[in-house]
């Protein structure tokens, strides 16, 4: 089933364009990460799906268009739009009874137990609470919600590296399954790596790249070429190259080659996939110079 | 993107596809009040601590003229310090209402938690209304709640003092039609201080979800600045009376009440269908229904600030 469908999605904001005719389809029971530089359309791209700004095109999310059809779409969406935006005047427990109290597939007792594995009182106001704390709160208030798409903006930013792998962990193991479907951005790449099961670029307004991270992980390669094999490797047309301590790592598109054979790199170097922000920098890097080329 | 949706174990998806169960709307009006309570303790701290000063100072005068000859407290006239008590509680609640309505929409966006109530299921319109109903319909009758308490108290004590100085309670109680009074407060409560100034109440509200900074001026400026071009252009100061009187409560249909008397007067007799009739009633309600509704839009657009 399809959870999010959109067709030549546009937004702008006076003469910037921040969607730039967007087309994506989001199958259910899959976590996508949609990674992209700072203004390339990300929140945008949310918010839309969020039901919190209007658009242009057709943007169906389960099955409804989430400008008009907010009120009920938000019963089977869930979303974390930033760390910190619980109200620090609440108390822990007036969140779970007011959560309770208008959400109508909100599970208390889930969100107690989730709770009850952190240090978080009850009577503690959420401005008592550190930054690290307060995500845990969220994210127990919002895993005990049924909800069938979840949006993750930014879920961990400015959280510490315990904080930001516990978040993930718990994601993973107490709420994932495969009748959901997890939607994230952030700038900590290489931390959701693993998380993912689905890729997705997006710079200035445009879906730059698209992909299962099976799909990824067939198909980009990643050579640390010995220096006497960088000019054939050269040859073979790599997406992108840098320098690491002075070696060469090639980074490669299987499907551009002949044969399309990772075995063919080997005798080059060693031969790893890359991790995504290595491919993110590369694909961004490409596109800048198309437009450049463009724009002579 | 094309994905493959893998194999779906045991299907929960037909469980949640009949899960959905219907909440009706109250209760997420219900909680959404709850929540303002929470959050503006004002709303009933400043009332009590209002009504408890009064009747510290009440207590005080009282006891104090035990000792006085002749007695401060007149049972024969017992009206007027009740009379000051519940004017005071009636300016607390403007005070605490014109506070809460320039906050209610702008602090949520100032403090970006709006991000966090819109990713909850309650709409925007229960939104508005919850945070229209403190003004409207909570703090009259929480202001009525308390002053009615903060009486009942203050006759108690005066019932005290008249005994041990040897004077008759029950003419203070004959004379004192306590409950009578009462009733004339709710009901003036209810007209002169919700119903009446919903529209200018409303405004604010409207202004606190438009605004980006400073609320209470541009709740305020526009109001001027109409009131000086009126005054400059016919020399007339129609609209500040207009916006005045709403304001303060000054209704002019509510009751047949002498000029200078205080709408709880045992005297007063209310005139409900007369003030039902009024069009300016009606008038201010159409232009506060209007301002909600443009508040409820203007949320829908609204981010953090």
């Amino acid at each position: 089933m399809t959870v999010i469908e959109a067709r030549g999605l546009r937004k702008a904001f006076g003469a910037t364009i921040a969607l730039d005719g967007v087309n994506l389809r989001i199958e259910e029971g899959r976590i996508l990460g949609l990674i992209g530089p700072n203004g390339a359309g990300k929140s945008t791209a949310l918010n839309a799906i969020l039901g919190l700004t209007p658009y242009e095109g057709e943007l169906k999310v389960l099955g409804r268009n989430p400008w008009t059809e907010r009120d009920h779409l938000m019963r089977d969406i869930c979303f974390i739009a930033d760390v910190a935006v619980l109200p620090r005047w609440i108390r822990v427990s007036q969140a779970l009874d007011y959560v309770a109290g208008v959400h109508p597939r909100f599970d208390r007792a889930k969100a107690e137990g989730f709770l009850a594995r952190t240090t978080i009182r009850r009577t503690s106001k959420v401005r008592e609470l550190s930054k690290g704390m307060v995500a845990q709160l969220h994210l127990a208030l919002v895993m005990a919600i049924d909800a069938r798409l979840l949006v993750l903006d930014e879920p961990t930013l400015g959280l510490d590296i315990l904080y930001r792998k516990q978040f993930y962990d718990s994601l993973l193991n107490d709420y994932f399954d495969r009748s959901r479907t997890i939607i994230v951005t952030t700038h900590q790449v290489e931390e959701v790596q693993h998380v993912l099961t689905d890729l997705m670029f997006i710079d200035r307004g445009r879906i730059v790249l698209s992909c299962s991270m099976d799909e990824f992980e067939s198909r980009y390669v990643e050579v640390t070429v010995n220096p006497e094999h960088v000019a054939a490797a050269r040859a073979l047309q790599p997406m992108h190259e840098r320098q690491v301590i002075g070696r060469s790592i090639l980074l490669f598109d299987l499907m551009t080659l002949d044969k399309g054979d990772r075995r063919q790199l080997a005798p080059f170097g060693e031969v790893r996939t890359p991790g995504v922000a290595d491919l993110f920098v590369a694909v961004l890097g490409n596109q800048a110079s198309q437009a450049q080329g463009v724009a002579q | 993107m094309n994905t493959q949706s893998n194999a779906v174990h045991g299907s929960p998806v037909d469980s949640q596809a009949i899960a959905p169960a219907i909440m009706s709307e109250a209760e997420p009006f219900y909680w959404s009040v709850r929540r303002e309570l929470w959050e503006n303790r004002s709303i009933y701290i400043a009332p009590l601590a209002v009504a408890g000063l009064a009747l510290f100072g009440f207590s005080l005068s009282s006891i104090a003229g035990i000792w006085e000859e002749p007695l401060r407290l007149n049972p024969a006239q017992p009206q007027a310090p009740y009379d000051m008590a519940a004017g005071l509680m009636m300016l607390t609640g403007i005070v605490v209402s014109v506070f809460y309505c320039l906050d209610a929409l702008y602090g949520e966006r100032r403090d970006r938690s709006i991000l966090f109530w819109k990713s909850l299921p309650v709409s925007d319109l229960t939104i508005v209304l919850s945070k229209a109903s403190i003004p409207l319909i909570v703090l009259p009758l929480l202001s009525f709640a308390i002053t009615f308490a903060m009486q009942w108290l203050m006759l108690l004590v005066s019932s005290a003092v008249l005994l041990v100085s040897g004077q008759s309670v029950a003419m203070l109680w004959t004379n004192l039609s306590f409950f009578h009074m009462s009733l004339l407060l709710l009901y003036h409560l209810l007209t002169a201080h919700a119903l009446w100034p919903a529209p200018v109440y409303c405004w604010m509200l409207l202004v606190s979800g438009w605004s980006r900074r400073a609320p209470f001026l541009w709740a305020v400026l526009p109001l001027v600045a109409i009131a000086g071009v009126e005054n400059l252009a016919l020399h007339t100061w129609h609209f500040a009376a207009l916006v005045g009187g709403r304001f303060i409560g000054d209704a002019p249909a509510v009751a047949s009440t002498g000029p200078d008397m205080f709408p709880t007067d045992p005297m007063t007799h209310i005139a409900p269908a007369h003030f039902l009739a009024t069009p300016g009633l009606w008038i201010g309600l159409a232009v506060a229904a209007a301002f909600l509704a443009a508040a409820v839009r203007l949320r829908r657009y609204q981010g953090p600030i």
